[in-house]
């Protein structure tokens, strides 16, 4: 064959799954601090199942978005279409007409609505995606006042044996101040959150698209070379994201029981935090789904710890938005340490400037 | 005749805003002819036209500021709703502790407010300004901070409360300008705002006319990497369109806190961010930077107060109007964007040739011409 | 001698205005290297466009294997089996080195890791690539990518392997283990287009050389028997006749006392080899060599254009810190960029502010020139370089590229700088203004001014130039004055330059 040098080199980590490892072990790490620190509600069970269950919502967009970021785009309307499914469905259950798969097909509607409006914008008409979104957001937070201003509780009883349903786990539980002894119970929405990151994983890890999605995010014009299709990835991306929103939505209101103004307000930050803390690099084409619910349930902990602490709710925005900084850095250190290249911050296309030309030219 | 070409020249660019000004104009007094009526009420002029300017103040000097933002950074600034309430903030804060009681001091201690707050809006200004000029982050995402977090460190400041700002001074910035004099009561019949307004625009003229601001601006927007090359520091310039911003967000936020009489950390200038981006879209500027005019920018605030009040004449409900100012803002990026260039100028090329027939070009021979940049778009030269 | 793969005959290509290719022929035997080479605008990217399929030619005939073919897409290209692999990779690093070898082919929905992986392996190992499947790609050096990318496109069955500057990145070594690739496919009888500006390489792979200029065919070489002085003749080619209409050669009054620039020791961020510079009062130098040989990056150092990164710059025997372009010209230094469209004009300013914009930010921000006074300035150079414009208020843009030129000679005149530095003054303009610049050039040398003047054209240079610096491959190999001095000179000088 030849003088070649054909030693090969130990193969080391991944990229994505070394974030993913680093992001699990903080998990872990600020779990066990939370036990340690307050014992009376963490040592219980219900309430690590209670992460699940009333975050259902907030773990589910997350899915939607990661997917989104791995293409190296982004999509700040999720928590608006949330927000506006909960009202939509709201109205129509409480309608005569209204029935639980309907408000479920018209959840998915809306979702893939805005997800193909705003996915057409974005991969055929290149516009950037931050303001399409931004965009979309206001869009929807207009549409949502609109239909109804005033929360709508849902009585219909059909949705209501729906939304009470939940699976008791008889050997797990805790004892109650009375003495009586209360099994731990999952709600429904935890099903629909394992589903889906079930689902989504394996599509991303073992299907072509889920390897196009990570190749576009890596570099969208080798991709191109390469013979992918990067518009209509990136499209599919936005109508999966719309889509989770959707589903969200429905089962935000699976939880709560009522349409409100306020539903999924701010969600988008928390759900972009738990994505950059689960391992997904703003940069794109790094990312794991897995990681998703990882750092969001991180970013959960960190706020009950905070809430546990005293501190006002008014703040979370602000916390979330601090560990977002926070984890952005720190990845860009991670990542330059790797590649011992100079310390650069990890911005992804949408954030940087659109450069019209470098200065340096080549001859 | 050349003065006179380039005169209707530099009015195309006006275009835009004039056509939507008169468009509403159109329609309001199809709803009612009484539009331009202008009464005297409490001895100031009251009526639409009135309205529009008072109502418009801050909107016409946050437009100016996001005018040369986006000309040099090709980005907006959505934060500005937020900062504008952090400098207003620091307004009344100073203002409310200085507890003056003599009518001087009030007005002492105002300017002094305003000053001060000014001094917040360059913090706030810098803040913006160094991530975009040196991280190079994007305009629109670097002030999404101050757009999530901006309100929450207003209300911070405001010691967890809205604080009442009354007192007589304010009153009259907020609303006329009036004082007695030897029992007669002498009324200026301009609002306010809309002296302060007017004075802010002169202040920026003047500006223009003796700095290079323009050029700068101009040069850094349309090619940075020339204008490195011509001895301009594009940081720099980045940098100061947001410091100016931020001077003007101060000037806003004082202007819309003497209106309300108190500071709501919550609702003041409420997404006027919006309303902002679309006056300088509307006012012919491209949103992706370069040249820009400040008068078309001024117009357009004008003429999106006008669309608000006509939305809201025409019964449209307030929540709507959001989503149809969204659905704008898609329509104007949708136009903007580089593929649909594209796509305008193949149409417009194919057309051009079609009415030529032949194209010869009149300036020099094969060297001269110009190859299109779509079929040489290979990085690298032969 | 084998027979043809790639037969290409009389291939014309024309864009609007421009004529790409003119009549030529090209062709490429099985198992063979063929480098393909040539100056700026020769036409080397337009012919591998149109073999690829980018475009389409308008006149011409391909053959491959004999059977005329006709490729109205890239895919279409790469399924009829020619490979190509561009200087930037067109990978993506983030998915492993077996995902990047078969992304984007084939029809199943779902990936099979173990199949791929073991498909990756053998290939890896037949080619002799040091790499394992599971890899991420950025963790591998950059000529490890470059010989994956290669190994893509040779198991998709190619028997055209086109190399657009595979070298430009690579240093000695991996330079080396990228030839052992090429020869092992040439070994099983791929054929090889191998582009590229470093004369050495082209000497130590290829088997024959071909030669655009202008959009024309030179000529096809046998790598053997071609000196490389000679390449070098048939790549810098003769110019027009008309340009002897300019005196033949001006005798500088070197003023022999402190130089006006020197430096020392410079270097910048571009990889240009620090470098040692002087000029004097009056002097006309230019900068000599091929394309990729670091002429404008030289350029671009001594303006700061490019940040600097060691070395020092006397003005007038004073040491002074020039570390960015503005430091350059309020020390009298002017440059005028090589690419006039991106880093020379601002396209939709008037013709008159591109004028007045390097004086106006030397002398300010806060003194603004007024209109009068700048309409004046605009005025003066348009009457003195003869610029055709409607008016001073026209946007540069729908100026012709000569009369941009000449507004940006303009603009940088304007300063009156002690030494101006004009990087392919005269490229992609009409003969007449050619001409003129030439004469103006030796005017203001005459008048005391001191130039740098760089371009492709080397009969200009030696019009123009009392002294040329001869560039090749990044560094200086050798300078020469005189009175008398011939392209012949110049070629010798780079032809033996870096042994």
């Amino acid at each position: 064959m030849g003088s070649m040098n054909t030693i090969k080199p130990k193969t080391r980590l991944s990229n994505s799954n070394l974030l993913f490892i680093i992001a699990g072990v903080i998990f872990v790490l600020m779990y066990g601090f939370a036990l340690i620190s307050f014992p009376g509600s963490f040592m219980q069970f219900q309430t690590f199942f209670d992460l699940f269950n009333l975050n259902a919502a907030l773990i589910i967009m997350t899915l939607g978005l990661c997917i989104v970021m791995i293409v190296g785009g982004i999509d700040i309307s999720i928590g608006a279409v949330c927000g506006l499914v909960t009202m939509a469905c709201a109205m129509l259950l409480e309608s005569k007409m209204g029935n639980v798969w309907g408000a479920l097909l018209l959840a998915l509607g809306i979702g893939i609505a805005f997800g193909v409006l705003q996915g057409y914008l974005i991969a055929y008409l290149e516009i950037q995606p931050f303001i399409i979104t931004l965009a979309g957001l206001f869009l929807a937070q207009g549409l949502l006042t609109t239909i109804h201003k005033d929360p709508i509780n849902v009585t219909m009883p059909a949705f209501v044996s729906l939304r009470d349903f939940k699976i008791v786990i008889p050997w797990l539980g805790t004892q109650n101040r009375l003495g009586n002894f209360i099994p731990c119970e999952i709600k429904p929405g935890v099903i629909v959150v394992v589903a889906l990151v079930v689902l989504l994983a394996a599509l991303m890890k073992w299907s072509r698209f889920g390897r196009n999605v990570y190749a576009v995010g890596g570099n969208s014009q080798s991709a191109m070379m390469l013979g992918i299709n990067v518009k209509r990835t990136i499209f599919f991306t936005y109508v999966i994201c719309g889509l989770t929103a959707g589903i969200s939505g429905f089962v935000f209101i699976m939880t709560t029981g009522a349409g409100n103004i306020g539903n999924g307000a701010l969600f988008e930050i928390k759900a972009i935090a738990s994505n950059v803390i689960g391992g997904t690099l703003l940069n794109g084409g790094v990312g794991n789904l897995l990681g998703s619910p990882i750092g969001a349930l991180t970013l959960l902990v960190i706020n009950e710890l905070i809430r546990a602490a005293g501190v006002q709710s008014n703040f979370q925005a602000i916390v979330s938005g601090l560990l977002l900084y926070l984890f952005i850095v720190l990845q860009s250190v991670v990542m330059s340490l790797r590649d011992r290249r100079k310390f650069k911050l990890a911005l992804p296309p949408w954030l940087r400037l659109p450069g019209k030309k470098k200065a340096g030219n080549q001859e | 005749m050349q003065r006179l070409k380039a005169q209707l020249y530099q009015l195309s660019y006006l275009f835009l805003p004039l056509s939507v000004l008169v468009l509403l104009i159109v329609i309001n007094l199809i709803k009612g002819a009484d539009y331009f009526s202008i009464t005297m009420v409490k001895g100031a002029f009251y009526g639409e036209i009135p309205n529009i300017l008072f109502g418009a103040s801050e909107l016409v000097i946050l437009s100016i500021g996001m005018t040369l933002v986006t000309a040099a950074s090709q980005g907006q600034d959505i934060g500005i709703g937020a900062s504008a309430t952090i400098t207003s903030a620091v307004f009344v804060l100073f203002v409310l502790n200085a507890g003056a009681v003599n009518l001087w001091t009030i007005v002492l201690t105002i300017v002094a407010g305003f000053l001060l707050s000014c001094m917040a809006g360059l913090v706030v200004g810098a803040f913006n300004g160094i991530l975009v000029s040196v991280f190079k982050v994007q305009p629109m995402v670097a002030t999404l901070i101050l757009f999530m977090g901006g309100r929450s460190i207003a209300f911070m400041i405001d010691g967890k409360v809205s604080p009442i700002l009354a007192n007589p001074i304010s009153n009259q910035i907020g609303t006329v300008i009036n004082f007695t004099i030897n029992n007669s009561k002498y009324v200026v019949p301009i609002q306010t705002p809309i002296i302060l307004t007017a004075i802010f625009i002169v202040i920026v003229a003047v500006v223009l006319k003796k700095t290079n601001l323009r050029l700068y601006v101009e040069s850094v927007g349309i090619n940075p990497s020339a204008a490195r090359l011509n001895g301009i520091n594009p940081k720099k310039i980045i940098f100061l369109t947001f410091l100016i911003m931020g001077v003007c967000t101060a000037v806003a936020g004082f202007i819309a806190v003497n209106k309300a009489g108190r500071h709501d950390s919550v609702n003041l200038l409420k997404f006027i961010m919006m309303d902002a981006i679309l006056a300088v879209a509307i006012g012919g500027n491209a949103l992706s930077g370069g040249k820009f005019s400040i008068t078309g920018s001024i117009i357009g605030a004008y003429t999106i107060e006008m669309l608000n009040r006509t939305l809201l004449r025409l019964e449209v409900e307030p929540a709507m109007i959001k989503a149809f100012k969204a659905v704008f803002i898609i329509i104007l990026m949708v136009i903007a964007s580089p593929v649909v260039r594209v796509f305008a100028k193949k149409v417009l090329y194919k057309a051009q040739t079609i009415v030529a027939g032949v194209t010869v070009r009149k300036t020099g021979g094969p060297n001269n011409a110009v190859v299109s940049d779509t079929d040489t778009s290979g990085k690298k030269e032969e | 001698m084998s027979e043809n793969i790639l037969k290409m005959e009389g291939i014309c290509k024309s864009f609007p205005g421009v004529k790409a290719l003119g009549n030529v022929d090209f062709a490429l035997r099985k198992g063979e290297i063929h480098s393909l080479m040539g100056e700026n605008g020769a036409g080397k990217s337009t012919l591998i466009k149109v073999i690829t399929g980018v475009y389409e030619k308008d006149a011409g005939r391909i053959t491959l294997n004999g059977k005329l073919i006709h490729f109205k897409s890239p895919q279409e290209a790469q399924n009829m089996g020619i490979g190509t692999v561009y200087q930037e990779i067109t990978l993506c690093p983030n998915l492993t080195v077996a995902e990047n070898m078969f992304i984007g082919r084939g029809r199943n929905p779902f990936v099979q890791w173990k199949q791929m992986n073991e498909k990756a392996t053998q290939l890896l190992n037949s080619l002799g690539i040091p790499a394992r499947p599971t890899q991420e790609l950025s963790s591998c050096s950059l000529a490890v990518q470059q010989m994956i990318a290669i190994a893509r496109a040779v198991d998709m069955d190619c028997k055209i392997l086109i190399l657009d500057e595979p070298t430009s990145s690579l240093d000695e070594d991996e330079v080396n283990t990228l030839f052992e690739l090429m020869r092992e496919l040439k070994a099983r009888g791929v054929g090889i287009i191998f582009i590229t500006h470093f004369i050495e390489q082209v000497y130590k792979i290829s088997d024959r050389i071909t030669v655009l200029r202008n959009g024309e065919l030179i000529g096809e070489y046998e790598t053997s028997s071609l000196p490389q002085i000679e390449l070098i003749s048939k790549m810098m080619g003769k110019a027009l006749d008309d340009e002897a209409k300019i005196k033949k050669h001006v005798p500088q009054k070197s003023d022999s006392s402190v130089p006006v620039f020197e430096a020392a020791a410079l270097s910048s961020a571009t990889g240009v080899r620090p470098f040692d510079f002087t000029i004097h009062k009056g002097e006309v130098n230019g900068f000599a060599g091929l394309i990729g040989s670091g002429r404008s990056e030289s350029a671009r150092a001594i303006f700061a254009a490019d940040k600097v990164t060691g070395g020092e710059v006397k003005m007038k025997g004073k040491r002074v810190k020039i570390k960015a372009p503005l430091n350059a010209m309020k020390q009298g230094i002017g440059y005028l960029p090589e690419d006039r469209k991106g880093d020379g004009i601002i396209a939709e300013l008037s013709v008159r502010d591109n004028i007045i914009l390097a004086l106006q930010v030397m002398k300010g921000f806060f003194k603004p020139f007024s209109r009068k006074q700048a309409e004046e300035f605009a005025d003066e150079y348009i009457k003195k370089l003869k610029i055709k414009t409607p008016s001073t208020n026209t946007q540069i843009k729908s100026l012709s590229g000569g009369n941009q030129q000449k507004v940006i000679l303009a603009r940088w005149l304007l300063t009156h700088p002690e030494y101006l530095i004009l990087d392919e003054p005269t490229r992609g303009i009409d003969v007449g203004t050619k001409v003129e610049i030439q004469k103006l050039v030796l005017k203001l040398a005459e008048d005391g001014m001191s130039l740098t003047f760089i371009s492709s054209e080397i009969d200009e240079m030696l019009r123009t130039c009392s002294r040329l610096i001869v560039m090749k491959d990044r560094e200086i190999v050798g300078e020469l004055s005189g009175m008398n001095l011939t392209e012949h000179d110049v070629m010798h000088v780079i032809a033996q330059g870096g042994e």
